[in-house]
């Protein structure tokens, strides 16, 4: 089960960058584990960061438009938790979300070719980065109105138990977004009414500049949700195989007793809010602790499986140079794809289509001649 | 006066204002630590420190709200929303309350407060986040609605919004931070709300528009000044109340008119502009009056869809030129 201990170290007020939690040892035993499994975990890490990483170059270079949230940091969370969700249950995302989008399955081509605003993109090139969507996958959106997801999420979890399913719904969303009223509202409702579903508050001790300790009166997150007696954990989301069990245990007692849980995974923001923000405003401490290898997912996980000999130098580089082809491939994707056409911006206003329509271009008067 | 960008000149005004009163504070999201999302705060947390710079939680309709109930025991608030498409969900408090306190509590106690927020499409932020609707408040009596296009105009009206004792939602433009204009350097001058400008004075054809598009108007008008096309532009600058008699002098002189609005067209701004230009000028019309808008669709992410559904200093000029064809004056 989940740890749901307080993070060690100091957190005080005003920085919680300052919270040094070190690595539980509770951490599952490598030897327990299939090493197949292991390696696929840190081969799907290490791809969601050099996605990463890569997007942030296309951003600076001006092939992706419009705000541009990175995931790295994260990669423990988001694959920890993806690795529990059978493909029938459903995921909803704030705007931090192509890691997810590909961890749930979407091509890191679809993925890329969506930031690049092409057709071949997961949403047609119609929604960016901050609105990664695929019904087959069944990842039902990245939003970017803070605290969007939730309610949706809410009912999607809603029309499982409405159908008499077994599916569960996992909620992602970041610190900051507890403290918007759709939080409360939504977190009543699944526990009123039994709904299935996981709410994830990733913190990484930020929204944009401010602290959780700014902004949430009760900064232990996990327990927020003991107003609507919905059962909360925490993990340290720096450790994937501790973030997957702590996911898989909620995850099945959602299914097997159509309840709602609360789960918060910690570890850093390595950069920025998004692509563009230099974050001026961390401390020298905190920018520090956000870039120490220590707390980097990535190189734990790496380390960890170097010493147990999961991991050989050999096989290391020919996952990291598979890796790397994987994240050109899709790059290249992206950039050959084509842009949507002009003459589609009248597609997607209704799904039903209806009398008078409004199909005017800007240009054009309201009747033509 | 002095060049300036227009967001230098709202935080140059924030900063003169709460030095002049003690009541004006500043609350909203990331504007202490994080100086601001689009740094119009820069530096004021650091000179005024906490209690009048207030970094909330992520919760726009409990700090509007907030706001408000600090506004009923006399302060004046200065609330930052991060974007207009963000203020939807304090939209009740705005619409519900802060519009409704004064006049039904039968005028014991008004609203001094401001609510500043950035609209503007344009930036590939997708559905969400490109809206303007600041026709959703330019609809309320009880609420004031400005729309400066220009950094003189962001400061005097700022200046004017803080002072006056309604709510005022003091509507910016993304795409117009970075412009520059002249801007006098002491406090003066003060705007005052609900008058429409004559920017730019013509006699072929008026052109209206707000914010951005009126920047646009401006240049539209300078080029078809050289091909002969004298256009007479009017900046609406505050949207409620609407400066009806100056949109009706301008079309009694030109004859035609053509509205820009940077948001859709059906029930938009431009319909109300429209309504009132056959109300007050009917007899004077040579033309229908013509409506240049955004498509009417959930603006799209990709840059060439995006691109094709706003409007622009093209669609502007077609638009002109069309219409005074329709007058019987054969341009381009
Ligand atoms: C309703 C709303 N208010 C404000 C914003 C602007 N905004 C975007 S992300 C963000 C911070 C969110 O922080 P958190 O939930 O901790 O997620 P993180 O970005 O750290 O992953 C804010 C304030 C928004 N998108 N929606």
């Amino acid at each position: 089960m989940a740890d749901t201990a307080k993070p060690k170290g100091g957190g005080t007020a005003k920085s919680s960058g300052g919270r040094r939690q070190n690595r539980k040892n509770d951490s599952p035993d490598l030897a327990d584990e299939s090493p197949k499994d292991l390696l696929d975990h840190y081969r799907r890490m290490l791809l969601v960061r050099r996605f990463e990483e890569r997007t942030g170059q296309a951003y600076t270079q001006a092939r992706i438009g419009g705000y541009c949230h990175l995931n790295l940091g994260e990669e423990a969370t988001v694959i920890g938790l993806t690795s529990v969700l059978d493909e029938r249950d459903y995921l909803f995302t704030n705007y931090r979300e192509h890691g997810y989008a590909i961890a749930k399955g979407m091509s890191p081509r679809g993925v890329m070719a969506e930031l690049y605003g092409r057709t071949t993109g997961v949403s047609r090139g119609w929604g960016g980065s901050m609105h990664m969507f695929d019904t087959e996958t069944r990842l039902l959106g990245g939003y970017g109105i803070v605290g969007g997801q939730l309610p949706l999420a809410t009912g999607a979890a809603l029309a499982v138990t409405y159908r008499g399913g077994d599916e569960v719904v996992m909620c992602q969303m970041g610190d900051g977004t507890t403290n918007i009223g759709a939080w409360h509202e939504s977190l009543n409702i699944a526990s009123l009414w039994n709904l299935p579903i996981v709410y994830v508050v990733v913190n990484n001790f930020t929204g944009m500049g401010t602290t959780v300790e700014m902004a949430s009166a009760e900064p232990d997150l996990y327990k927020r949700g003991s107003a609507f007696r919905i059962e909360g954990h925490r993990v340290d989301g720096r450790d994937v195989l501790a973030v997957r069990d702590a996911a898989s245990g909620l995850v099945e007692r959602a299914r097997s007793e159509q309840r709602p849980f609360l789960l918060e995974a910690y570890s850093y923001r390595m950069k920025g809010h998004s692509v563009v923000d230099p974050a001026k405003y961390r401390t020298k401490e905190q920018a520090e602790e956000a870039r120490d290898k220590a707390n980097d997912p990535v190189a734990i996980f790496e380390e960890r499986l170097l010493n147990a000999g999961v991991l050989t130098e050999d096989t290391k580089k020919e996952i990291s140079d598979a890796v790397r082809e994987e994240v050109a491939d899709a790059a290249d994707f992206a950039e050959n794809s084509p842009h949507p056409d002009v003459s589609t911006l009248f597609d997607y206003t209704y799904a039903t289509p209806v009398a008078n329509e409004s199909k005017r271009m800007p240009s054009e008067p309201v009747f033509a001649e | 006066m002095s060049v300036i960008t227009y967001r230098q000149a709202l935080r140059d005004t924030l900063r003169a204002e709460m030095l002049r009163d003690e009541d004006v504070f500043l609350i909203g999201e990331e504007i202490g630590v994080f100086e601001g999302s689009y740094k119009i705060t820069e530096g004021l947390l650091k000179e005024f420190g906490e209690r009048r710079v207030r970094d909330t939680p992520i919760a726009e309709e409990g700090f509007v709200g907030t706001a408000i109930g600090a506004a009923m025991l006399g302060l004046r608030p200065v609330v930052e929303v991060m974007t207009i498409n963000f203020s939807l969900l304090a939209i009740d408090q705005i619409v519900n309350h802060a519009a409704k306190v004064y006049g039904m509590f039968g005028g014991q106690t008004s609203v001094p407060m401001v609510i500043r927020t950035p609209g503007g499409g344009g930036q590939q932020l997708g559905a969400t986040h490109s809206q303007n609707i600041e026709l959703f408040y330019s609809f309320i009596p009880g609420l004031k609605v400005l729309a400066p296009s220009g950094p003189a105009d962001a400061a005097a009206m700022l200046r004017a919004a803080i002072r006056d004792n309604d709510p005022v939602l003091l509507l910016e433009n993304l795409g117009l931070y970075n412009s520059k204009g002249e801007v006098p350097e002491d406090d003066e001058p003060v705007a005052e709300i609900g008058r429409a400008a004559v920017s730019r004075e013509g006699s072929d054809i008026t052109l209206i528009g707000y914010s951005r598009m009126a920047s646009v108007a401006t240049q539209v008008a300078q080029s078809l000044a050289e091909e002969d096309i004298s256009v007479e532009v009017i900046d609406l600058r505050s949207l409620r109340p609407l400066d009806r008699e100056t949109i009706v002098e301008s079309v009694c002189k030109t004859g035609s008119a053509v509205i820009a609005e940077d948001d859709w067209l059906t029930y938009g701004i431009g319909a109300e502009i429209a309504a009132t230009i056959q109300e007050g000028a009917f007899d004077f019309l040579d033309a229908p009056v013509r409506r240049v808008a955004m498509a009417e669709v959930p603006l799209p992410y990709a840059k060439p869809l995006e691109s094709a559904a706003l409007p622009s200093a093209e669609s502007v000029t077609t638009a002109v030129k069309e219409t005074l064809n329709a007058v019987g004056r054969r341009v381009g």
